[in-house]
């Protein structure tokens, strides 16, 4: 357990380095797209009539999709290129295990590590909702830590993949073909009954459509079946469960020969 | 009465395969405390597969090895609470700084941090870089990393220290250094175990070592005892034009104990060089270049395998 932590502290000690340049993006993303998406493209929306939206502004629809969208983009960067940094550019994990630091210890302690920085995007991002005035429910506070689900249920199954690779060309893929597609169709910006019918099976079977659906019932406290949340989170977990198991099994194939 | 030592390390039939691949064959070997303890051979010997099992980094295949008198496969993180490992490829964290280097080492130890603190800034003294201990690490030469390496594996105070290849790629200057430092430490006990393809690094730092080859142990020795079961005492070293080393055949047999044609020189093993080369000029041939020297490691490795050890 202790060497987990010292695996979580060494990413705070890397952190330390550059948290002011990520502090400038951390808030500025969300303010530029809830101003152009939100306020601007909003405009538009809502001229036709809120009632599409269930009664509330495009823009307060809009944010909790991007706060999830973020946690996943998040989630999806933290465990492609630092993952293959630390092991195969700098090898520091190889430096790792020369000590009593065991693989698990490097697997839990990098999602613990991911935890927090999603933490940290997640707040900033729902302080500018809250400054913009997007947040409805009091129980929006709560879309933090499903963001941070969210951002788990990426980044475990992203670790786990990160781990297999040699070199960093299938990240490029990764994002282009997986996340972009995701963040843009998971009802992020619509709601996913406008998409086809099987291409709403897909969207539910992927992680952010569920991080999307509990943020925006949360922000905007909007009558959801308790069944439907439950399932929301257990989707979003399933996929933080397989993903570490995954993980573990990838990391000691890629570390210990 | 002298109560007989356990070995640090003891392998039996120790072996290493990667699927068909066999990097390991069957080794045995011990190590005692306090010995300097040295893997010599050329690349893909085994010595690296065969010094991260002892590291507990690499599950032994078959065969049996303990560690400070324990099993890796049993207790790989106790093993590792009381080694040093130097690996032969730097994994120095970049993002930090040189002491942040050592103090966060330090923590994966579960060192308190002003422990780690303490044994940073005296580590640092002693591989001499107090005053790059802010700086970062990428802007180091070569040498200085491998000093910090050193310094990082000695952050738990071991009483074994792995150290594969220490000073490969490393300018004389910088390996002088390096082996000075190791030299102290051995002097005050720490047990070092270490692998190289350099005979004089072999014959600096090794109380004793094992010869591999194609994944076996060849020969076991000190240096000089070695040198005296393989070897003459001393060498002489011939080079000639290119269009006389082909028509060598026979000329200089019965000169010396043994001859050894190699490319671009031939080796005459005599226990007096100087007499030799006198008798090779007796029998009308001149060579361009005419080297009495003393037997080394090398000569040993290219008794035992036929081959040089860098080619």
């Amino acid at each position: 357990m202790s060497a987990a932590f010292h695996v979580f502290e060494y990413n705070l000690w890397s952190y330390r380095r550059i948290w002011r340049g990520t502090l400038f993006s951390t808030f500025l993303s969300p303010i530029l797209f809830l101003a152009a998406m939100g306020i601007g493209l909003g405009a538009f929306v809502d001229r036709s009539g809120a009632s599409a939206l269930g009664g509330v502004s495009y823009a307060a629809f809009l944010a909790p999709g991007l706060l999830a969208g973020q946690a996943m983009q998040t989630a999806g960067f933290e465990s492609t290129y630092p993952i293959m940094g630390a092991l195969i550019w700098d090898r520091t994990y190889h430096g790792m295990l020369a000590t009593p630091i065991t693989v698990p210890s490097i697997v839990f302690g990098q999602l613990a590590w991911l935890a927090v920085r999603l933490s940290l995007v997640a707040a900033a991002f729902f302080l500018v909702m809250v400054a913009f005035g997007l947040v409805v429910s009091p129980l929006g506070v709560l879309s933090i830590p499903i963001a941070v689900l969210t951002g788990l249920a990426f980044g475990a199954p992203i670790m786990a993949f990160s781990a297999t690779q040699r070199n960093d060309q299938g990240f490029a893929a990764l994002f282009r073909f997986g996340l972009t597609p995701m963040f843009l169709f998971s009802g992020t910006f619509f709601p996913i009954d406008q998409l086809p019918g099987k291409l709403q099976l897909v969207a539910e079977l992927l992680p952010l459509h569920h991080g999307v659906a509990l943020a925006r019932h949360l922000c905007l406290g909007d009558e959801a079946s308790m069944v439907e949340q439950v399932a929301h989170l257990g989707v979003l977990s399933a996929y933080v469960a397989i993903g570490a198991t995954a993980a573990l099994y990838t990391f000691r194939r890629a570390l210990v020969k | 009465m002298s109560v007989p030592q356990p070995s640090l390390i003891q392998a039996r039939a120790l072996t290493k395969r990667f699927g068909e691949f066999i990097a390991v064959d069957a080794i045995d070997f011990d190590v005692a405390p306090g010995e300097s303890f040295g893997f010599l051979g050329p690349n893909g010997a085994g010595k690296t597969s065969t010094m991260r099992m002892i590291g507990c980094v690499s599950p032994v295949s078959s065969g049996s090895l303990t560690v400070l008198g324990m099993d890796p496969r049993v207790d790989p993180a106790r093993i590792k609470a009381r080694i040093g490992v130097a690996p032969q490829q730097d994994s120095l964290d970049m993002e930090l700084t040189v002491r942040e280097n050592l103090v966060i080492y330090g923590r994966y130890f579960d060192l308190s941090r002003r422990e780690a603190g303490r044994r940073a800034d005296e580590l640092l003294e002693f591989v001499q870089l107090s005053d790059r201990a802010k700086s970062q690490v990428e802007p180091l030469s070569g040498g200085m990393k491998r000093r910090l390496t050193i310094a990082r594996s000695l952050i738990n105070e071991p009483s074994l220290l792995l150290l594969d290849e220490p000073t490969t790629g490393l300018d004389p200057q910088a390996r002088h250094l390096l082996w000075d430092r190791l030299y102290r430490l051995k002097q005050r006990g720490v047990t070092l175990v270490l692998t190289t393809h350099y005979m004089d690094e072999a014959e600096q730092l090794c109380d004793r070592l094992v010869v591999m080859d194609k994944a076996k142990i060849v020969a076991e020795g000190s240096p000089r005892e070695l040198i005296e079961r393989y070897s003459t005492r001393e060498v002489l070293e011939l080079r000639f034009p290119s269009e006389i080393m082909d028509t060598l055949d026979g000329q200089l047999d019965g000169l010396a104990n043994r001859v050894e044609r190699l490319p671009d020189r031939v080796l005459l093993y005599a226990d007096d060089g100087e007499a030799a080369a006198v008798a090779v000029h007796e029998r009308g041939l001149r060579p361009e270049a005419t080297l009495v020297r003393r037997s080394t490691l090398e000569d040993v490795f290219l008794r035992l395998t036929g081959r040089t050890l860098i080619d």
